[in-house]
């Protein structure tokens, strides 16, 4: 066991956070010329899509520099590096791997720019965690495809230029995972009508969209007809060891602490109150195992062993402590976190925060799935 | 960076694997628990033999001179088997005499340590149950240069088969005027009482001080300077401790996990039913879960000493918490035949039952986590 990093990767990350230190100024304090600055310094230094072949434009970094430059990231809070949130996210990846030249040349520098929004047409209203069961119907009619259904629970649809959709152009297949196609549609093509859902936190980010005869290039096409299925678990295997995102929790946590010394809860400070105090330190020792799970799945990576299923692990604790964390936060408060918006302390902020979990644990697949996953793929129990 | 094992450490858990399957199955297990000191001296020195004693201690006193992270990878074996033996109780001693001894006491007690001829353990708890300085009680009188010790000390590792036996003291009025005393079993005085346990292939017991004479010889480092070495040793308890909860629990998984998929109930095996299959999904995400937080404890005591606290209470707490659940879901998971005498499920959940408090409960490590993270 050795923490230390080699003397290259330490150079990487002096490089990185000297760039911080000299271009970083703090969360409240960014206008949008410092974005617009930010956005071009750091695609400048190919640390927009810095995981992706130089010769698409990405950064080539090795997996070792992705980690440390996610990780300092992540650590001073900085702005994403790059605005096209899926496309760098998958629709990229997926476009690097199956995608054909000229599919390369139209889409990636947008991404990488952030030119526009892609969306995720995968969900359908009968078709959630069973994905593979999506019926949206599609015919081919000489060089264009003919789509007719519905997606439902399409993050941003209304913001975006492009969505990657699924389609069914088969329904004459043995296992509901063939005759899957996967599609590169333009938003604003005749037919397509997007109608924004609100949720619970009273707020819209995503929308059901309807497909009526939506005529769609053969060249639009991502990878062959009936295979979409292996493009999109493709590429949505972009597994990342998750470390980054434990600099978020442990914020938070540390917001939660800082809550429960100021909170008079029972006649004496929240922190002073030992089920809380438990609760802290059981969240505190969760995101720990995360950031712990997160290096030996790392090591295992980058000594070229496969990795199979076991990001699920931190997807599970991430998906418990997103909860458990909004509810710690009410619960410190005591009858105050019955209060909301201007009445509520720090205007609401943890209210708003404790209806936000459904994002990571609905969004990326819930808990009962992870357990599956676990329970079928690593201990080898039958699928139910 | 390399949070895993390198090749020599790999190459030890297959051989202490080897060593274990072949010579101490659970069958074995069993017959070495009925017996009145729980375990079998002739592996001990085969143990011993095969350098798994002394693994820490320095190579001039007949060790290999490696660290936790080391002796972590014979645990997790240890653990996986059930291996009754007094090897924690013995690296405990072990460690206490390696950090503070003199060049002298190195040389009176390591080789035996080593070589398997003396045993070890490490008396920590008083009848207040109070883990660390706080809970010793234990004062001495002051003869010339001696120290008189009249008291008790509970919970004592193998204490009815250790030789030496480390006992922390009281040798002023305050909180942290801690000694450490290393007193020979044959000392007058000095008495032991075993004591039932939860977990037959545990031994453990009580240990009786009435006016025992400590030499200035046998103080471990400066009189009164011991508290943070004894903070230290229970740190290290509890990693052990919870190494070998993990190999206790992946054996416990393995067997419900390999049970659920031949046990056909409703026509189908009853791994394909959520009730089973997502307790286990658990089961494995607490065990690799706590093995990350114990693998970088052990790191720490090894590299890092002043993050070692911190990552020990992590540890402990978690699988204080999830080790006994896991117990009670592996016998739980398999129906009437979990609770047979005959059925090894039983061994795995009263082992975490022993595991959960020794060296602290999850209630008492969250709390230090609360503590030492600054609230
Ligand atoms: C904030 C947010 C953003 C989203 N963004 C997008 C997007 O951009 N694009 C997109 O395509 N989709 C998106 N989704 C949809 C998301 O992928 C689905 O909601 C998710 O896959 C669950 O499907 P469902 O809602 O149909 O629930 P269902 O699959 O009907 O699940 C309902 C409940 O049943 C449980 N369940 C289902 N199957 C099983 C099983 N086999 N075993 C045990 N329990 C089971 C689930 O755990 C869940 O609790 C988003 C969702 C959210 C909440």
């Amino acid at each position: 066991m050795d923490f230390n990093l080699e003397p290259e990767e330490e150079a990487f990350r002096a490089e990185v956070c000297a760039f911080l230190d000299e271009n970083l100024v703090p969360d409240g304090e960014r206008t949008a010329e410092f974005m617009a600055e930010w956005s071009r310094k750091v695609r400048e230094r190919r640390w927009v899509g810095f995981s992706w072949p130089a010769d698409v434009g990405g950064g080539g970094g090795s997996l070792m520099q992705q980690v440390i430059l996610k990780d300092e990231m992540a650590k001073r809070k900085a702005p994403p590096l790059g605005s096209c949130f899926m496309g760098l996210a998958w629709v990229g990846p997926g476009i690097i791997q199956y995608g054909t030249e000229e599919q390369k040349q139209k889409f990636i520098p947008d991404i990488l720019d952030g030119t526009y929004q892609w969306c995720t047409g995968y969900s359908e209203p009968d078709s959630g965690s069973d994905l593979a069961s999506l019926k949206t119907r599609c015919v081919r009619e000489g060089d264009e495809y003919v789509v007719n259904g519905q997606k439902i629970w399409t993050s941003i649809a209304m913001w975006s230029k492009w969505m990657i959709l699924l389609v069914r152009t088969s329904t004459n297949v043995e296992v509901k995972h063939d005759g899957i196609t996967c599609l590169l549609v333009e938003m604003d093509t005749p037919g397509i009508t997007v109608r924004p859902i609100k949720n619970m936190s009273g707020g819209s980010i995503f929308a059901e969209v309807f497909f009526d005869d939506v005529r769609v290039p053969v060249e639009n096409r991502l990878g062959v007809e009936g295979q979409g299925w292996q493009v999109t678990v493709s590429a949505l295997a972009n597994e990342r060891s998750g470390i980054a995102e434990v600099h978020g929790l442990v914020r938070t946590l540390s917001d939660v602490k800082e809550l429960a010394r100021s909170c008079r809860r029972g006649g004496r400070p929240a922190s002073q109150d030992p089920g809380i105090r438990r609760r802290i330190a059981s969240a505190d020792t969760r995101i720990e195992a995360m950031r712990l799970n997160g290096m030996r799945f790392l090591t295992k990576q980058l000594k070229g062993e496969p990795v199979g299923s076991e990001s699920s692990v931190n997807k599970l604790h991430r998906a418990l402590l997103e909860i458990e964390l909004g509810e710690l936060a009410l619960e410190i408060q005591g009858s105050r976190g019955a209060l909301d918006g201007e009445s509520a302390l720090d205007g609401g902020r943890w209210q708003k925060f404790s209806l936000n979990w459904p994002e990571v644990v609905i969004g990326g697949g819930t808990p009962n799935i992870q357990r599956n996953i676990i329970a079928e793929r690593i201990l080898g129990l039958p699928k139910d | 960076m390399n949070f895993g094992f390198s090749e020599e450490q790999e190459l030890l858990r297959a051989e202490v694997r080897k060593f274990l399957d072949q010579n101490c199955p659970l069958e074995e297990v069993r017959k070495l628990s009925e017996t009145p000191q729980g375990f079998s001296r002739s592996y001990w020195d085969r143990f011993a033999e095969l350098g798994w004693v002394g693994l820490g201690v320095p190579e001039v006193h007949g060790g290999i001179g490696l660290g936790w992270v080391d002796l972590v990878v014979v645990l997790e074996e240890t653990g996986r088997t059930l291996f009754p033996s007094p090897l924690i109780a013995t690296s405990l001693a072990s460690a206490a005499i390696q950090a503070a001894g003199s060049e002298a006491q190195q040389a009176r007690w390591l080789p035996g340590i080593a070589d398997g001829s003396l045993i070890g353990t490490l008396a920590h708890l008083e009848d207040s149950d109070v883990l660390g300085c706080a809970g010793v009680e234990l004062l001495a009188r002051r003869d010339a240069d001696a120290f008189l010790l009249t008291g008790g000390k509970h919970m004592v590792l193998d204490a009815a088969n250790a030789d030496l036996f480390v006992v922390p003291f009281k040798s002023g009025a305050g909180e942290e005027d801690i000694s450490l005393a290393v007193i020979e079993r044959a000392t007058a005085g000095l008495d032991v009482e075993p004591a039932g346990s939860i977990d037959v292939t545990q031994r453990q017991g009580r240990l009786r001080l009435d006016g025992v004479r400590v030499e200035t010889d046998a103080i471990l480092g400066e009189p009164g300077g011991a508290a943070p070495l004894f903070e230290r040793l229970l740190d290290c308890g509890a990693v052990a401790i919870t190494a070998e909860a993990i190999g206790a629990s992946e054996a416990a998984l393995e067997l419900t996990a390999s049970y659920a998929k031949q046990r056909v109930q409703f026509d189908q095996p009853i791994g394909r039913f959520q009730g089973v299959k997502h307790p286990l999904a658990e089961m494995y995400v607490d065990i690799e879960s706590f093995k990350s937080l114990l693998y970088y404890a052990a790191w720490a005591l090894d590299n890092l000493p002043e993050e070692a606290s911190l990552a020990a209470s992590r540890a402990k707490a978690y699988a204080s918490e999830a080790f006994p659940r896991i117990g009670i879901d592996t016998v739980g998971l398999h129906g009437g035949i979990g609770y047979t005498w005959e059925y090894d499920a039983h061994l795995y959940l009263k082992r975490a039952k022993w595991c959960r408090p020794t060296f602290g409960d999850a209630d008492y490590h969250y709390e230090r986590v609360a503590r030492l993270g600054g609230i």
